[in-house]
């Protein structure tokens, strides 16, 4: 064991200079995917604050009996996906109209009829606040003969979703991209070595080492890599969150890094991005020797 | 130890380096394997130590067949065997203690027993530790580690190739030391002067085929 890590660190004196390229590649890959993946968390953690507001209004066509409305939302109160249902009368509804929109107080003081309609307010329950169960609630809606107009944030809360996965997308691509080469890197790196130890790892082989003991310094070595790039790129994540919180001027002080959990699965994925670099390079030089 | 029944080698290219090849070695013994360059004395080494398989026949060296061995058995295999060559393959940036300790440290063996067992094969082979070291003593070094396993068989190929007259007598008789210590020897060589000094068996090769066997043949010109 000894004999094996001080074999796979030897490697970094050898080649310094490429250890140093892998190691950068790896952080980098990781670095992006750790980016994106930040924007992606948080912009989840955003929707699920609009998600929480997401309400579908039903507008009520004028003259419809107060009974029948109240009624109707004991029914509407039943569907699975609703989490509640508050009935807004015309007077409600301009009476919040004139406390909210500051800027028409005037033009609704002076009315003489009122213009706005009555309403019927739904929340949904925690779990279906997406734009299908809001679109599924909605035609539900439509159907009772009193309702008039539906209306929900749908579009939006779609586009944001789109966002989302997007970013997670984008993220994943560039990042898989900087793998990609991380690997060849670090393939690189070990057929050097290999070359540069042909004739100890011929000897071995010639007085018996296993297969496993003669990869196992190159595999350590990967993975120590894959170690330190994994931790170099949470560095650089968390600075970069540090710098997009502080430097926002207080708009962006919500933001929230990963988790623990996140940043062992970081970690164990620049470990895991090592070991088959060198998994593969050990696989296809080895042979040769 | 080492049986070889009706073997064939044949290349990519066509070319066929061994033709039907039989002969078996038994305990103890001491066997020349001689011939020109590239009449298969090679190819019949490198199949001793698993470096080659046959393309028919089969090979059977110290309980193994290496005509289907499996990759994890390679090592346990020459483990068993110890192997040395007219260059001698050493490290040359490491001492003669070193080279010999090498070998035993990526085989496993326990840390505490190596510098003991080191001593005892650098002592067998008539060596003590100094920096610098003439072509014998290099060889002496290759024969030390080829033994520090204790294997059951020696193969030499070519070990004198390298060596002049003094050195390749001096070596000679360290192999003939090791054989008289129960250890399988068999020796590639093309240096007919060493094979005609002693009564050792005699294989020779010849464009790939076994054209004598001194333990066959005169065991047959005996009975005419």
């Amino acid at each position: 064991m000894k004999l094996l890590s001080r074999e796979a660190l030897l490697s970094f004196r050898r080649a310094p200079l490429l250890s140093v390229l892998s190691v950068t590649t790896i952080a980098f890959s990781l670095f992006t995917v750790g980016l994106f993946g930040l924007v992606a968390i948080n912009l989840r953690e955003a929707l699920r604050g609009i998600e929480e507001r997401v309400e579908i209004v039903a507008y009520i066509l004028r003259g419809t009996p107060a009974e029948t409305i109240v009624i109707a939302t004991q029914d509407i109160s039943a569907f699975p996906e609703v989490q509640e249902v508050n009935y807004v009368t015309e007077e409600q509804a301009l009476q919040r109209a004139r406390a909210e929109l500051v800027e028409f107080r005037d033009a609704y003081r002076d009315l003489q009829v009122n213009p706005l309609p009555a309403s019927i307010e739904v929340r949904l329950k925690d779990g279906y606040r997406d734009a299908t169960s809001a679109e599924r609630v909605a035609q539900r809606l439509k159907g009772f003969g009193f309702v008039d107009d539906v209306r929900f944030g749908r579009e939006w809360v779609q586009k944001l979703d789109h966002l989302r996965n997007l970013t997670g997308l984008v993220g994943l691509v560039i990042g898989l991209a900087f793998a990609a080469v991380a690997v060849v890197i670090i393939g690189v790196t070990i057929r050097l070595t290999i070359l540069q130890r042909a004739r100890e790892i011929s000897i071995m082989r010639l007085v018996g080492a296993t297969n496993w003991f003669i990869r196992g310094p190159f595999l350590l070595e990967g993975a120590m890599k894959g170690l330190l790039g994994g931790l170099l790129s949470l560095a650089l994540c968390y600075g970069g969150y540090l710098l997009f919180r502080d430097k926002s001027g207080g708009t962006l002080a919500g933001l929230i890094f990963f988790r623990p959990e996140h940043m062992v699965l970081i970690i164990v994925f620049g470990v895991l991005l090592g070991l088959g670099g060198s998994l593969v390079s050990v696989g296809r030089h080895l042979r040769h020797v | 130890m080492i049986r070889f029944s009706n073997v064939y080698k044949a290349y990519p290219n066509g070319a066929m380096a061994l033709k039907d090849v039989s002969f078996h070695v038994s305990k103890g013994e001491f066997v020349f394997l001689t011939g020109h360059s590239g009449a298969g004395k090679s190819t019949i080494m490198k199949m001793l130590f698993a470096e080659q398989r046959p393309s028919g026949g089969e090979v059977r060296v110290s309980g193994y067949n290496v005509t289907t061995l499996r990759p994890d058995d390679v090592p346990r295999l020459r483990r068993r065997l110890g192997v040395v060559f007219q260059d001698f393959r050493l490290l040359e940036d490491r001492t003669a203690a070193e080279n010999i300790a090498f070998a035993l440290e990526v085989t496993g063996a326990r840390t505490d027993t190596i510098a003991a067992r080191v001593m005892r094969v650098l002592t067998q082979v008539g060596l003590s530790s100094k920096a610098e070291l003439s072509g014998g003593e290099q060889q002496r070094v290759a024969i030390a580690r080829a033994l520090v396993n204790d294997p059951a068989i020696l193969l030499a190929d070519e070990p004198t190739g390298n060596l002049d007259e003094r050195a390749t007598r001096g070596v000679f008789q360290l192999l003939r030391d090791i054989n008289a210590g129960g250890t399988v020897v068999v020796m590639a060589t093309h240096d007919l002067d060493l094979v005609r000094q002693t009564a050792y068996r005699i294989i020779e090769m010849r464009d790939g085929s076994l054209v004598y066997d001194s333990a066959v043949d005169e065991a047959a010109a005996e009975a005419q």
